[in-house]
């Protein structure tokens, strides 16, 4: 890899040159085959279709960027993007496994999104265009506070369109449009620990990760069964990742689970509060849990979107007025309008 | 035949004071052992040693499994021996609140371990989950009522249930009777006798009843700070004992 000369070496011997984020971003490099170090520069025009982004822009700097000057690029200083990335990078050798990380306050409560921010800073590059969602919307306010943080802090260019984007920081739901190989996926987490709510004890969960004793995510399963006739989980529904970790897909409606499987895009999921950050590699299988006599199905709904029409994707239920008037819609904003205007 | 547990004189102090000195006992399949001797006297410690949940200072546990292997329990890795414990050994605790997962329905409490062993299919463990119920007197539409919803007696029929769903070979028992009324009382051990004859279970049972002793165990061993002052058939320790404590503990019965 060419890129050793831009990570800068003055981080390991302590100290924040305050202007690290003027010397380029070397971005988080994870998948890249070792032949195509010739191609290390992106198309000017297009995103960078590799799951690296961002090689150092050739324009360094000089007063290029748009993000003020009080901040690092991307907020975060380089220290802390080079702790997040080696956890990350753990995360992404181990899929599945939960890594621990010291997570940084972030200038957002938790429970929106500090762990999937952080993930989101340690990776971006200059190069990145950025969507984030929240609840499969575009235009929610978590998801358009996030979008304007990078924005003003990075000076990256964002997008709604899940087709541009090279980075996708979501809080509930994967976009409908096909990922690609060139896409990172990062998702918000509040719970990482699939089995927080049947074992309390933090030293038992690690035990039972550490060998593989995954009984009991069953027993929960049994318990909705007994309840409900049916497995009534239907976010946060556990999944087996590579054949050994079990995981839990953060808020995610079971409905995305089968799009996490095999999935060309790299997946990334951050905790801020409970400090933890786990990941599912390009192409890797992820089975979520089931009984023989009740296979795993997703939600399917009857009506179709009010909006675009159409019918077997995910829908919000809407409120449009207090005398008891709603409407179903699509929860992905940009698939639907996209299908609303290739309708006209 | 070698015993199914042995323990060669196991120690195990907590800062200067002595819990366990030296104590030695067997067991095989079919037995039922019970260790009696006064609050403090070392029997809990001893209990959780057995059950590998504590390392002793020093002493052996030997244990022979399925294939006939003799193992010390030091020498199996957690792993292992956290299987051992689902599948091999119960544990039927004196606070149910312990041994059981008091959120989570008799079910599916009993169907834990089966799902830990791998059994995936909902129907089967129903099925066998009702069939245990039954065993232990649990009325078949309990079975989706949470632990929390069930008498103290019940509870420590749901735990044995809960252990014995996988068909163990060794179960050690911590005053499962204690807190209970006497009829109440009388019924579990009943069940427990009846279980252990038709299992061939291996049974240790600590207790401070000398009638439960009686009632239940073929070997005693009598407990006093920490070390075995006496041990022998049950009815011959309790009817003529040798040992001064043993006496005394004899003698302290209050005849009903």
């Amino acid at each position: 890899m060419s890129d050793t000369h831009d990570s800068p070496s003055p981080l390991c011997g302590g100290g924040y040159p305050a202007q690290q984020g003027e010397r380029g971003e070397p971005g988080l490099r994870i998948g890249r085959r070792a032949a195509d170090g010739d191609e290390l520069r992106p198309a000017p025009s297009l995103p960078s279709p590799d799951p690296l982004r961002g090689p150092p822009s050739p324009v360094e700097g000089g007063g290029k960027s748009s993000a003020p000057a009080t901040y690092n690029f991307a907020y975060l200083d380089e220290g802390t993007k080079r702790m997040i990335r080696r956890a990350l990078l753990k995360a992404v050798a181990v899929p599945g496994y939960q890594v621990p990380f010291a997570s940084r306050e972030m200038p957002m409560p938790y429970g929106w999104g500090t762990g999937g921010v952080q993930v989101t800073a340690a990776i971006l590059g200059r190069s990145d265009v950025l969507k984030v969602i929240d609840q499969g919307a575009d235009d929610t306010t978590n998801a358009v506070s996030i979008r304007r943080f990078f924005a003003r802090t990075a000076g990256v260019a964002t997008t709604t369109r899940t087709a541009e984007a090279t980075v996708i920081q979501t809080r509930h739901r994967i976009p409908e449009a096909p990922l690609t190989e060139g896409q990172t996926l990062v998702y918000q987490v509040p719970i990482p620990e699939p089995l927080r709510f049947l074992e309390p004890r933090e030293t038992e969960t690690r035990q039972m990760h550490a060998l593989a004793e995954y009984g009991l995510m069953h027993v929960k399963l049994y318990e909705d069964i007994s309840r409900h006739g049916h497995i009534a989980t239907t976010y946060a529904y556990p999944v087996e990742v590579a054949g050994r970790y079990v995981m839990d897909p953060s808020p995610t409606p079971k409905f995305d689970n089968p799009k996490m499987d095999d999935c060309p895009a790299l997946q990334l999921f951050g905790a801020g509060r409970e400090r933890r950050i786990y990941a599912v590699p390009p192409y890797t299988t992820v089975r979520s849990l089931d009984f023989e006599d009740h296979p795993f199905r997703v939600q399917t709904f009857s009506e179709p979107c009010a909006l675009c029409g159409a019918k077997g994707h995910y829908l919000d239920e809407v409120v449009t007025d207090d005398a008891g008037g709603r409407m179903f819609v699509c929860s992905d904003t940009d698939a639907c309008e996209t299908r609303r205007e290739d309708a006209r | 035949m070698t015993p199914l547990l042995s323990a060669q004189s196991l120690t195990k102090t907590y800062g200067g004071r002595t819990a366990c000195a030296g104590v030695d006992l067997d067991v095989t399949e079919g037995e039922v052992l019970a260790i009696v001797g006064e609050s403090g006297s070392g029997k809990s410690t001893l209990l959780s040693m057995l059950a590998g949940e504590l390392a002793p200072d020093s002493g052996e546990i030997r244990y022979r499994d399925r294939e006939g292997r003799v193992r010390a329990l030091h020498e199996i890795g957690p792993a292992e021996l956290r299987a051992l414990s689902r599948t091999d050994w119960g544990f039927v605790r004196q606070d149910a609140a312990q041994g059981l997962r008091m959120g989570v329905s008799a079910g599916g409490n009993v169907g834990e371990r089966l799902m830990g062993l791998g059994e995936r299919h909902y129907g089967h463990i129903r099925t066998r989950a009702l069939n245990w119920l039954d065993r232990v007197e649990i009325a078949a539409d309990r079975i989706d009522d949470p632990p929390t919803r069930f008498s103290g007696g019940m509870r420590q029929r749901l735990q044995i249930a809960r252990n014995l769903v996988t068909a163990p070979r060794l179960v050690l028992m911590d005053e499962p009777t204690s807190g209970l009324d006497v009829s109440v009382q009388a019924r579990l051990l009943d069940l427990i006798r009846r279980l252990s004859g038709e299992l061939g279970l291996a049974v240790i049972i600590v207790t401070h009843d000398l009638a439960v002793a009686r009632l239940l165990s073929h070997r005693i061993a009598v407990m006093r700070a920490g070390r075995v002052v006496e041990t022998g058939l049950t009815d011959q320790v309790l009817d003529d004992p040798a040992d001064a404590y043993t006496q005394l503990l004899v003698s302290s019965v209050l005849a009903a």
